[in-house]
């Protein structure tokens, strides 16, 4: 049994999206010429989330991929709320107030964040008055802390990662009389979630990390080819720094219990993320949220369940590490995706394929047999792998589809092999998760230009 | 290929007698090493100047010489054969679905096969045979339709099965073959060889030669070649000879007065390989697998392969020269699929190495067949070009037809279907040529299929109704560029998709056409004829009436508003055009021929029209819509329309006059339909187009009226027995061989032009008769439909060809029409045919192989003319065109 190519196709374009900055007079002023995105699902539902959206009362865009793990809860909050916290953390405090008065006297809001959405990205209609409360509590103690300070987008970002993980915390102690959010802020509470964030405007190039999603900047070399250049570390057992900093914040007698098996705890993979209360409350504030809470939280084997070795919490935290890249005409794109990438592909592959992708230069030299000794049978088996490389590149109109189909379907060569691109993905659901992860990515193309003309400027 | 040209020059200048060869040689030889490429200044004069040292160019020049021409200078801007020539294949292929084109092959194959004889250069001719392989049924059907032609024409041909493909050729995979055509008498030559050989010939014969000669343009005056500029200088000449290949379009373009020659050049791929271990036998046979698009050849041990592709790249060739051409870069992603196909053919190929993929430019026409001829506005500007990558296939018999057309006036066979006046100026643009002929080079290879219509560089010419009637349902045709109905889809109903839609069975549309043919028959129809070409042509005084009564065999000296069906003969009283003249007043006529007919009956009649300014000739092809309405009711609806009495009493059939229809005045209406049907055409002017067709449909409603298309017309006038210039009539048939001495008045009280002809015909009988065929045993739904070309057999021998063919739905029977000879049978010798010998004969028709009974008419079913009229008035055998 095996997929068609167009099965195949529809598969891995039925979750893609596509954003191009709108021109004016035949111009794009953004430093961004859009991104490109697509989700592959192994887990059903997916946990992965992502978002895209444009700042309107600031410059500049914000792109974001979310890795949610023991359900998908905490990353859908995450997705739709953090933006909404990093561009209120932006604005300046005449804004604020503006924003604050509105809603005071029931005028109409400035709109603050242009979403760029695929019709599957949803937002939860039942939680967004409990959402927007809590923003808006957020924004009352900024205008009331006003420091008269221009705003640091690097404050910014950790300040809102932080105030975001505070509040779903907050709500889930809080509860809520109806059922139906009582139930959801503790399932957001009690799940977790990486993420990993960029805000570009003009050339500054902003990543906020917090997790083992990963950016990573394709830079074209003068000769044409293509580099890797991270821009986010990995939060996980593999980051000396993150084990140590873990090591740092608990007593020396924890230090065999911390780490174990590469997960903190013996548990977790990331070493920092949203949610996961269950490594951040007090063994009696988890007990009386559990015991007080609805039967379905109760019943709950894991979230029942105390870490072992839990003496000195909090032992996960939110805060993002930040990144701050000046953009040359040289970084050419970022790429934005949470591990289900990182762990089939290395960076340098991802660099070339989507370089090339985005060119439309394939390093395919024409061939010349020249004085070489070369069969009919080798020129067909050479020429039969470049058609099949070529017609996977003009398969995807979207450099997200196509980083997956290498990353699902790439074969020792490197190349596009379409029985194993259909094997894994006709796997089913109970498979499919020990094959590969939920796969998330986002592209985004820069405009070469407006950064050239940025770099005279200053 | 040029340091064999000198080696062949100082072999052959001991030999060589003419002096102006012998100077020219050995002034080139002593300065051989020089630079100095010039060694001989051009003559001031010459009767012929030959442009182009490939195949074509060397081929008319040994013709010329050999009838007889001997002040005759071949210019090459490069080196001879150089260009395609240098690159070709080198395969002779008879296997030719166009007759003509399967002569000039045979007659190549017989000259290039004593060249070496002849000449004392070596050819590298080799009697290979050729096998064209079949994948499908539908390639068997059309490979046999071709081995019926071969052999009738005497050339051994045969249908074998893929195990009889594995003696012939052990390397060939049969597994995916159903069959396949062995022609044991097909050649592979060196191609550079045969062209040096025939300017070997040429150049003893007196023809002298100058390489690296570049013709920049031709001088005409007064509509008559003067000469031509060299960048060496200009020489005056009574004839030039465009054999220039890929560069004929735009040398064609240089002069003042354009000649539009349109052919397109594309990359043509062939790959050369080493030998083999056991290196290929010299006399394997070639083969063609066109469902995989490729041909084999042995080549040097080993193989040459090449094919043609679905994606073609077009070249240009504006600014490039030769040497540029020849360094074209191979492109091996772009070979790919053929590689594929050839290794599917022959998989023990895989091993073997590569030497060299060769990309050599092909040029293309915009139907597939080559050009040859004069230009219709330059008098002794001829044309040789645009080969199809068939070239060494056609060089011999093209050269000699092109000879036999400029020293006797006309070739010794009927080249309308090559014709450079087929074109116009229409089809010589760049984009039309570059999107048409990257739709022709895959064609090459794909099944020819009765009914074929080319999808490129289509909507050019269009009636003012095409989108009323598209709205309708119209399917579309092309003629001379311009869109006609083949008939039109109901509502509700679907058709096969192109590629589906292709057979040589019974079509899709049969049921469609069937119930235009009966409206027609029971009601009325409105079929947009507006595609004819239509002349007018008047004077002050009588120049009009004497001109055409010279030039046309009926008597044009009618009362006004007559309309008279008549030939436009030749001296040999063969048919150049046929058509129907209104005299619309006195002084003036008006003339209706095929759509074809637009270039090359201006240019006859130009030709001969004397040069008086108060005789003018107009092209109204353009002003006109016409629309016929066939059908018993058609008198009805035009009676109601223009308020006027429409029968027979006052309106006799082949009258023409202007009346108004709806609000529109000055509507020519003549009673004739071009199919035996009662009816009229409407030649409308086009601002009121809209507005009669309108008019028309309205009214005719309570009729019956409906549109019909091209189909329903054929199907009308090939029961009738009517037949059509272009397919039926060409120019070596009279009218004495189709039954229409009727419209030849041999009497009419003037000389006309063809009159000695006929009289002769006239009193020893003809030597062939157009003749009806009704198939006897044939199943419509499920034997093959007969097409045009297929041979006639009487008592069991082979008479002729038919021309085309329809299938009536009246008799319910398939009509051919064709040609009987009489053919001695020992001798072979033409015999004169008479009608007791077409009448005393059992008929059989061939299609594809299988021979049907047919039974021979020499005259139309009366049944089938639902009016009785006056014997002279009825379009008995008249014309129709389609």
């Amino acid at each position: 049994f095996y997929l068609t190519p167009p099965q195949v196709n529809s598969i891995l374009k039925a979750n893609e999206y596509s954003f191009k900055v709108p021109e004016f007079d035949g111009k794009n002023v953004s430093s961004v010429l859009g991104f490109d995105s697509n989700q592959l699902p192994a887990n059903a539902p997916i946990e992965d989330r992502r978002s895209a959206a444009t700042c309107l009362q600031t410059r500049g865009m914000l792109l974001g991929v979310f890795d949610g793990h023991a359900g998908c809860a905490c990353a859908q909050a995450v997705s739709e709320r953090l933006f909404y916290y990093i561009a209120v953390s932006l604005l300046p405090h005449e804004t604020l107030l503006e924003i604050e008065n509105a809603v005071e006297s029931g005028r109409a809001l400035l709109p603050i964040l242009q979403w760029h959405k695929h019709p599957n990205d949803y937002f939860s209609k039942e939680a967004s008055k409990l959402y927007f409360n809590s923003l808006r509590t957020y924004w009352q103690e900024l205008i009331d802390l006003n420091s008269g300070e221009t705003t640091d987008v690097r404050e910014a970002l950790i300040n809102a990662f932080k105030r975001l993980d505070n509040d779903i915390s907050l709500e889930a102690q809080v509860g809520d009389p109806n059922s139906f959010l009582n139930y959801l802020v503790l399932r957001v509470a009690f799940s977790g979630a990486t993420a990993c964030v960029a805000h570009v405007d003009g050339v500054d190039l902003h990543i906020a990390n917090t997790g083992d999603s990963r950016a990573m900047l394709g830079v074209q070399e003068e000769d044409g080819s293509w580099s890797a250049v991270n821009l986010s570390y990995d939060h996980n057992a593999q980051n000396e720094h993150e084990v140590e900093r873990v090591k740092m914040e608990h007593p020396k007698s924890e230090e065999k219990s911390l780490v174990k098996q590469d997960r903190l705890l013996g548990l977790l993979m990331p070493f920092r993320a949203f949610g996961d209360v269950k490594f951040k409350w007090s063994i009696e504030l988890q007990k009386r949220v559990v015991e007080s809470g609805p039967d379905q939280l109760n019943d709950n084997e894991y979230t029942k369940f105390i870490p072992p070795n839990y003496h000195t919490p909090p032992y996960l935290t939110a805060e993002p590490e930040v990144i701050h890249h000046k953009l040359r005409p040289q970084d050419k794109f970022l790429v934005l995706a949470t591990d289900g990438l990182w762990e089939t592909m290395h960076r340098q592959d991802v660099a070339r394929i989507v370089g090339e992708y985005l060119t439309g230069v394939h390093h395919q030299q024409p061939i010349a047999v020249g004085g070489y000794k070369v069969t009919l049978g080798q020129m067909h088996g050479l020429l039969t792998e470049r058609r099949a490389r070529i017609s996977s590149v003009f398969e995807d109109q979207n450099a997200a589809t196509h980083l997956i189909r290498h990353a699902v379907g790439n074969n020792e060569f490197g190349t596009v092999d379409h029985e194993r691109l259909s094997k894994m993905l006709s796997l089913p659901e109970e498979l499919a998760r020990m094959y590969r992860d939920d796969i998330t990515i986002i592209v985004v193309q820069f405009n070469s230009h407006v950064i050239g003309a940025y770099q005279n400027e200053e | 290929a040029a340091g064999m040209f000198l080696r062949l020059l100082s072999d052959i200048q001991w030999r060589a007698a003419h002096p102006k060869w012998r100077r020219m040689t050995s002034s080139q030889r002593s300065t051989s090493t020089a630079a100095e490429p010039h060694p001989v200044s051009l003559p001031a004069q010459a009767q012929v100047v030959i442009c182009g040292g490939g195949i074509m160019g060397t081929s008319v020049a040994y013709h010329l010489s050999k009838m007889g021409w001997k002040d005759i200078v071949l210019l090459e801007q490069g080196r001879l054969a150089a260009g395609t020539t240098r690159f070709c294949a080198g395969i002779v292929s008879t296997a030719r679905p166009v007759s003509i084109e399967l002569k000039m092959a045979h007659y190549s194959n017989k000259l290039y096969q004593q060249l070496e004889q002849e000449t004392g250069v070596q050819t590298g001719y080799m009697k290979t045979g050729s096998i064209s392989l079949a994948q499908t049924q539908d390639r068997l059907i059309s490979l046999k339709r071709i081995a019926s032609s071969l052999n009738v024409m005497g050339i051994p041909c045969e249908i074998i099965s893929p195990k009889k493909v594995v003696q012939l050729h052990p390397l060939i995979n049969i597994h995916d073959l159903v069959g396949a055509m062995y022609v044991p008498e097909d050649a592979l030559v060196s191609s550079a060889n045969v062209s040096l050989a025939l300017a070997t010939a040429a150049s003893r014969n007196g023809v002298q030669i100058h390489e690296r000669t570049s013709v920049s343009h031709v001088t005409v005056q007064k509509g008559r070649v003067t000469g031509v500029e060299t960048d060496r200088g200009r020489i005056q000449c009574e004839y030039f000879v465009n054999c220039a290949g890929q560069w004929a379009y735009e040398l064609g373009h240089s002069g003042e007065d354009p000649v539009h020659i349109p052919l397109h050049a594309c990359e043509h791929f062939y790959l050369l390989t080493h030998p083999l271990k056991e290196p290929l036998s010299s006399s394997l046979p070639t083969v063609v697998d066109p469902d995989g698009r490729i041909y084999i050849r042995n080549w040097q041990g080993g193989i040459l392969s090449g094919g043609f592709e679905k994606n073609p790249k077009p070249l240009f060739t504006e600014g490039r020269n030769q040497l540029e051409i020849q360094n074209l870069q191979e492109d091996w992603d772009h070979f790919g699929p053929l590689l594929s196909a050839l290794l599917r053919r022959m998989p023990g190929l895989e091993a073997l190495q590569i030497m060299q993929l060769v990309n050599c430019p092909e040029s293309f026409t915009p139907d597939m067949r080559c050009i040859m001829g004069e230009s219709p506005t330059a008098r002794g500007y001829f044309v040789l070009a645009g080969m199809n990558s068939a070239g060494i296939s056609y060089g011999g018999g093209a050269g000699k037809y092109l000879a036999e057309w400029m020293v006797n006036g006309y070739p010794s066979e009927n080249v309308w279907p090559l014709d450079l006046k087929r074109f116009g100026t229409l089809q010589s643009s760049r984009t039309f040529l570059r999107h048409r002929v990257m739709e022709v080079m895959p064609l090459m290879c794909d099944l020819k299929v009765p009914r074929w219509d080319f999808q490129t560089g289509r909507q050019l010419r269009t009636s003012p109704l095409y989108d009323r009637l598209d709205a309708q349902g119209a399917r579309w045709m092309e003629k001379h560029g311009f869109e006609r109905v083949k008939y039109f889809v109901p509502p509700g109903k679907d058709l096969l998709d192109l590629d589906h839609s292709k057979t040589f069975y019974k079509p899709d549309w049969f049921d469609i056409v069937g119930s235009e043919v009966k409206c027609c028959k029971e009601a009325v129809c409105v079929i947009d004829m507006s595609s004819f070409t239509k002349f007018e042509i008047s004077s002050t005084g009588d120049q009009a009436l004497e001109s055409l009564q010279y030039l046309f065999s009926n008597d044009l000296d009618v009362p006004v508003g007559h309309v008279v069906h008549t030939g436009m003969l030749n001296e040999k009283g063969g048919y150049e055009n046929d058509c129907s003249i209104a005299r619309l007043s006195k002084r003036s006529f008006f003339m209706i021929s095929p759509t074809d007919q637009q270039v090359h009956c201006w240019a006859w009649l130009k030709n001969r029209l004397p040069d008086d300014s108060n005789l003018i000739m107009e092209d109204v092809t353009w002003k006109y819509t016409a629309l016929n309405l066939i059908g018993p009711r058609a008198v009805d609806v035009l009676s109601e329309l223009s308020y006027a009495p429409m029968t027979a009493e006052h309106f006799p059939s082949l009258f023409c006059k202007e009346m108004s229809v709806g609000y529109a005045n000055g509507i020519r209406v003549m009673s004739i339909t071009h199919t035996g049907e009662p009816g009229f055409v409407l030649y409308i002017p086009i601002e009121y187009a809209l507005h009669v067709y309108n008019e028309v449909m309205n009214m005719g409603q309570k009729y019956g009226i409906r549109n019909a298309g091209y189909y329903a017309l054929r199907s009308l006038r090939i029961e009738k027995f009517f037949a059509f210039w272009g397919q039926d009539l060409d120019a070596f048939t009279t009218p004495m061989e189709c039954g229409r001495e009727f419209q030849v008045k041999l009497e009419k009280g003037m000389q006309f032009l063809g009159q000695e002809a006929l009289l002769e015909q006239k009193q020893n009988g003809v030597y062939k008769r157009f003749t009806m065929f009704i198939l006897e045993d044939h199943d419509t739904d499920m034997d093959l439909w007969p097409w045009w070309g297929e041979p006639i057999f009487r008592n069991g021998r082979y008479v002729g060809k038919t021309t085309s063919s329809a299938y009536s739905y009246t008799l319910e029977r398939h009509v051919c029409l064709g040609f009987v000879h009489h053919f001695d049978e020992k001798t072979g010798e033409e015999l004169v045919v008479t009608t007791d010998f077409i009448n005393q004969g059992e008929y059989e028709i061939d299609i594809a192989g299988q021979r049907f009974q047919a039974k021979a008419k020499l005259y139309p079913f009366s049944s089938l003319f639902t009016q009785r009229r006056r014997k002279d008035e009825v379009e008995l055998s008249g014309y129709q065109r389609e």
